[in-house]
């Protein structure tokens, strides 16, 4: 059984809820072994072997490999966590942000500074619905 | 008799630390952004606390996926700037109100507030973001410091209601502890911004306005605000802002609007920031 939630239907919004918690899990507490700096040399030298200590699913950890940032938000993953992936990477929040939105870094910038993303026309996924 | 005098909104997104930390905030990208501070930094000179109660959200550092307190307040007597994945913040340890914090702790949780209590915790840059915000880059923090961190990374957070009642409770207990010392409030996090998947980016100035207003004239109605309204409008992050009742809730009924800065953007965020003074001077209320 699953229950309706009010916020389903934001577009491009994955809420990070009780349910995407169990999900991703264990995908989060590999983000956040990265915060520290043995974490993550430890992971660069063997990102396979590192992840192994790690009981998530196969595609988590090909989605982690592949940097496939939205597949990890999907299976799971809270911004929050996967942006310690992406440090370990060297990209900031920005840069990560314009990754998923399959943006380029110049043109999401641009965006930003021109005011960002509007409300009108991203509220409802009814909205989205046709792209 | 400790009083609290005065509220601080402030967002605190991680990039306005890095351009402090690393000397950028002459760029023309950040020029705009710093300038709307120079005020708040006169104002808390002048009228310089004794103790800020900051309320913050602890994003994944502290506190991982193992353990999500809804509201953990920081009883220790230093709180270390935390490796977030980029390497600690250089900047200064923070000192907490050992006496005051565990006063209040027992005061909130007897209000039937049912808080965590830290000893140990490390600050991430939820909280020393909005204190470089306000005191720049010294030596040392210019005050004492006792943190609230509130959950906002899982949902749900915990209702704006629910966070201006504790404000509510926060101030009693302030109000009844005997040293004469002088509490700012800081309400910190948001505007309006998303930070994960295709949505990244969202900005909602309007409803930021809106909010602002709100807080300062009529906080019962902002209080009101459901969490899906936050989430739709204000982006997915932009749920951070429950933390702002918190602060609201500590201050009286009526206060005077000091101080407002907006600006778009920084990084992927709208930057706001409030300072409410008390009229009463943060007399017994």
């Amino acid at each position: 059984m699953t229950a309706k939630k009010d916020y389903d239907d934001i577009p491009g919004t994955y809420v990070f809820d009780a349910d995407m918690s169990r999900k991703g899990y264990h995908l989060n507490m590999f983000c956040t072994s990265l915060r520290q700096a043995t974490g993550r040399e430890a992971f660069k030298a063997d990102e396979s072997g590192y992840l192994d200590k790690y009981p998530m699913s196969a595609a988590q950890k090909r989605a982690v490999q592949d940097r496939d940032w939205n597949e990890m938000l999907r299976l799971g993953g809270n911004i929050y966590y996967t942006s310690k992936l992406a440090a370990c990477d060297g990209i900031n929040f920005q840069q990560l942000a314009a990754m998923m939105t399959g943006s380029t870094q110049e043109d999401y910038r641009d965006m930003m500074l021109k005011g960002g993303r509007p409300i009108e026309g991203n509220r409802y996924k009814s909205e989205w619905e046709g792209e | 008799m400790a009083r609290i005098t005065a509220g601080v909104g402030v967002s605190h997104v991680p990039a306005i630390g890095v351009a402090m930390d690393t000397g950028l905030t002459d760029e023309p990208y950040w020029q705009p952004v710093f300038a709307g501070f120079e005020k708040s930094r006169a104002w808390i000179r002048e009228n310089k606390p004794d103790v800020v109660f900051l309320v913050y959200n602890d994003h994944c550092t502290a506190f991982s996926a193992a353990m999500i307190p809804t509201f953990a307040l920081g009883c220790a007597a230093e709180f270390k700037p935390a490796d977030e994945g980029w390497g600690p913040r250089p900047v200064p340890v923070v000192k907490g109100h050992q006496k005051l914090a565990s006063h209040i702790a027992q005061s909130v949780i007897l209000d039937e507030f049912d808080l965590t209590i830290m000893n140990e915790m490390e600050v991430d840059h939820g909280l020393t973001v909005p204190l470089s915000i306000m005191f720049g880059q010294p030596k040392a923090w210019p005050c004492l410091v006792i943190p609230l961190c509130v959950n906002v990374v899982q949902y749900p957070a915990p209702t704006g209601n629910r966070c201006y009642n504790l404000g509510k409770a926060v101030r009693r207990a302030v109000d009844s502890y005997e040293e004469d010392l002088n509490v700012v409030i800081f309400g910190t996090g948001g505007m309006s911004h998303q930070l994960q998947y295709k949505r990244a980016g969202l900005i909602n100035p309007e409803w930021d306005k809106r909010f602002l207003d709100l807080l300062t004239e009529d906080p019962v109605k902002g209080s009101q605000i459901p969490h899906v309204e936050y989430m739709r409008e204000a982006g997915s992050e932009g749920i951070e802002m429950v933390m702002w009742h918190v602060m609201r809730g500590a201050l009286d009924a009526d206060v005077t609007e000091v101080h407002r800065h907006y600006h778009v953007p920084a990084s992927n965020t709208a930057v706001g920031h409030i300072i409410l003074e008390n009229k009463g001077n943060g007399a017994k209320v």
